[in-house]
């Protein structure tokens, strides 16, 4: 499809523990195109951050299996690649991460100005096609490209809107604030003016006010370094803040897709609206979701969602409903979706 | 004993904590809270909102005695027990109970839930064995747990479920106040949901009073009938619920409100203006404490600390610009 930038198709992941083997993504299909900001929503062990890690390439080793599945990114299979390569020019070159927990994100025992030089040492955009790329990692730095390095830091720090950059590089990680951290993490993140941004639950422990700053500041330098972005939350609010598109996950199975004004305007999976009423905004008082996510060892059958959703019938606890499109890129896996003509008798 | 009487006094309290170098040697002050006054009314919920670092968690632990306040009053049914060492004022607050941020903290991850209930009524109680069973059974079942998880460790239930028996085991000493600090925070919104319902119904089925710490605007306006606005240790707007949110007099105030998403509504990230994050407790500005990030200051802000003003029915706000 013109303009798709990251397509997953058909995605299985397991992890192996004591208790058996979880199936944590359960035939996932995903799409995003160059240039847009795109959610993936969810309640917590949903599989957000095991998605983003597979489409990196980091999954955890030992325990994580990836069983099928295609992940495309940019004309290239992503599985298919050899671990060297992707190491090299994709993962912090062409996909940057800010990860779930900044806090790990950096080395506490360096500055975080030289955290940042190893980034550009082997990550700087002005490395593309150049011809010191393989030998890098025992070349000395290059003085020209380093001060042009250094320079192009500064400049995103400022965008940023960190005070007083250069001092910051030379502080240690846990001198700045948790706001101050993530900012520097979006620095980071587009400093080698990657593809695709995938930024995970990037304001989930920050407060409103520095939620709100941060959110600006993803949304304005995507946008102006044509950067897409991946971005998972469990917050329905901050996703309709930024997001083009959004795609909700519900225990490993992606349920709904939706431009983000179809997404409000008209959710159409019951979990989807449960989830959009439980909200503290919302006009429904308090409601909560009945009952907990299910225990992915044993995993229900069919939609995962039937035990808590009040639609359910024989047929979704037989059979995984496919993706109906219901409107203009909007489409939804439920059989009894909200808002479906109801069947006459 | 008539619903609406003050139960809980607090005036003038301050915590500092001392900021020392690498000697050890004390080079100053943090002020964690400095002057809060405020009262509680016997059934009410009251929120205290704020960012984080702002001593929401300080207030509540200063009030338990976790903390010994620095100056001021708590007086607490009748007593004051601001001073009061945690060996003295046991039985004063044993009415007085604080529910832990994070429920880690409070269960011990060796001990079954039945051991985690059972501890507080041992070290607060005489009650014989079969009494403590029966009570611990009855606050189970009030949070909507089944009777099987009391052999269960904290390691096997989840995050919402460890708030349910972090609740469980404070009520088990019967309390008439309860501090609850960000009792939703980490938690999924489908969860909070069930979590502040369950609240609501413990609250109406005990006759409980709530000092509710949120950093979550959207929460404290669905739950409390009250709501104190905290900023670098100090309340900065106090009022009822539905005054403070509809017509906030403080810039603070006014900023906290606009950074909240509203799906459908105006777009946050267009309109948002409050720019950094709180100076430094240790170095607070001169006058008003918000001035610094206040889009209104003035000359007579960096003069003048603005006392509390109640100028607005069932609203304070202490600003020298507000209208
Ligand atoms: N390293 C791991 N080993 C075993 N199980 C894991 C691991 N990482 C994640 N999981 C499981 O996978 C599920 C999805 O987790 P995750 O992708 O982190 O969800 P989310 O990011 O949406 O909260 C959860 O049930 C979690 O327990
Ligand atoms: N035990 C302590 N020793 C020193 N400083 C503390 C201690 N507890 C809290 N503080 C400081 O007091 C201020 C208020 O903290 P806290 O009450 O935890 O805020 P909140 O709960 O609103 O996030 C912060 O600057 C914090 O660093
Ligand atoms: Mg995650
Ligand atoms: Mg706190």
């Amino acid at each position: 499809m013109a303009g798709e930038l990251l397509s997953v198709r058909g995605l299985r992941v397991s992890f192996a523990s004591d208790a058996g083997s979880a199936q944590v993504l359960d035939g996932v299909a995903f799409s995003m195109k160059a240039g847009e900001i795109k959610g993936l929503v969810g309640e917590s062990g949903c599989g957000k951050t095991t998605l983003a890690r597979a489409i990196l390439g980091i999954l955890p080793r030992n325990s994580a299996r990836i069983e099928s599945g295609e992940i495309r990114f940019d004309g290239r299979d992503l599985l298919g690649l050899p671990e060297e390569t992707l190491a090299r020019e994709v993962r912090g070159r062409e996909i940057a991460y800010i990860p779930q927990d900044p806090s790990t994100a950096f080395n506490p025992v360096f500055t975080i100005g030289t955290q940042i030089d190893d980034l550009m040492r082997f990550k700087s955009p002005l490395l593309r096609g150049g011809t010191d790329d393989r030998q890098g990692f025992f070349n000395r730095y290059p003085r020209e490209r380093r001060a042009a390095d250094r320079a192009r830091v500064l400049e995103l720090l400022r965008l940023v809107q960190l005070p007083n950059p250069e001092a910051v590089l030379r502080k240690y990680p846990h001198e700045v604030s948790g706001g101050q951290r993530q900012r520097l993490m979006i620095a980071m993140a587009l400093l080698p003016e990657p593809k695709l941004v995938i930024a995970d639950e990037p304001t989930t422990a920050l407060d409103v006010t520095v939620q709100a700053q941060i959110l600006k500041l993803l949304k304005q330098l995507a946008r102006e370094r044509g950067a897409a972005v991946l971005f998972t939350t469990h917050d329905l609010g901050a996703a309709y803040e930024i997001c083009d598109r959004i795609t909700v996950m519900y225990a490993g199975q992606e349920v709904e897709e939706a431009p983000v004004d179809g997404f409000f305007g008209r959710p159409s999976h019951p979990y989807t609206r449960k989830l959009l009423d439980s909200l503290p905004t919302s006009e429904a008082g308090i409601r909560g979701i009945p009952g907990e996510i299910p225990r992915l060892i044993d995993p229900p059958p069919g939609c995962r969602f039937h035990p808590r959703c009040d639609r359910a019938s024989a047929l979704c606890r037989a059979e995984r409903p496919a993706p109906e499109r219901i409107g203009p890129a909007h489409s939804v896996r439920c059989h009894h979706r909200i808002g479906a003509a109801e069947p006459a008798g | 004993m008539s619903a609406g009487d003050v139960i809980l006094e607090v005036a003038g309290l301050r915590k500092y904590f001392p900021v020392r170098n690498v000697w050890k040697r004390r080079v100053g002050w943090l002020r964690a809270l400095d002057d809060v006054s405020f009262s509680v009314r016997r059934g009410e919920i009251l929120g205290i909102v704020g960012e984080s670092g702002c001593g929401k968690s300080t207030l509540g632990k200063t009030l338990m005695g976790i903390h010994t306040a620095t100056a001021g009053r708590v007086v607490f049914e009748g007593h004051d027990i601001a001073r009061l060492k945690p060996h003295q004022s046991r039985r004063f607050r044993e009415h007085l109970q604080y529910c832990y941020q994070d429920p880690g903290a409070s269960l011990d991850p060796r001990w079954t839930i039945r051991g985690s209930l059972h501890e507080p009524l041992i070290v607060h109680t005489d009650l014989p064995r079969p009494e403590r069973e029966a009570r611990v059974r009855e606050m189970l079942r009030a949070v909507g747990l089944p009777e099987t998880h009391l052999d269960l460790y904290p390691h096997e239930i989840s995050g919402g479920q460890q708030r349910r028996v972090g609740l469980a085991r404070i009520l088990t000493l019967k309390p008439s106040v309860v501090i609850l600090d960000e009792p939703t925070s980490g938690l999924d919104v489908s969860v909070q949901a069930t979590i502040l319902q369950l609240l609501l119904s413990l609250q109406r089925q005990f006759g409980l009073t709530y000092l509710f710490i949120s950093h979550d605007l959207s929460v404290v306006r669905l739950i409390c009938d009250r709501v104190a606005v905290m900023y670098l240790g100090r309340i900065v707007e106090i009022g009822s619920t539905g005054a403070v949110f509809t017509t906030p007099r403080h810039p603070y105030t006014q900023s906290l409100l606009a950074a909240i998403p509203v799906i459908g509504g105006r777009r946050v990230t267009e309109t948002f203006a409050l720019e950094g994050e709180p100076p430094s407790p240790t170095n607070l500005p001169s006058g008003c404490r918000f001035r610094t990030r206040c889009p209104k200051a003035q000359p007579l802000c960096a003069q003048r600390d603005p006392p509390l003003r109640a100028d607005w029915p069932d609203q304070q706000a202490a600003c020298h610009l507000a209208d």
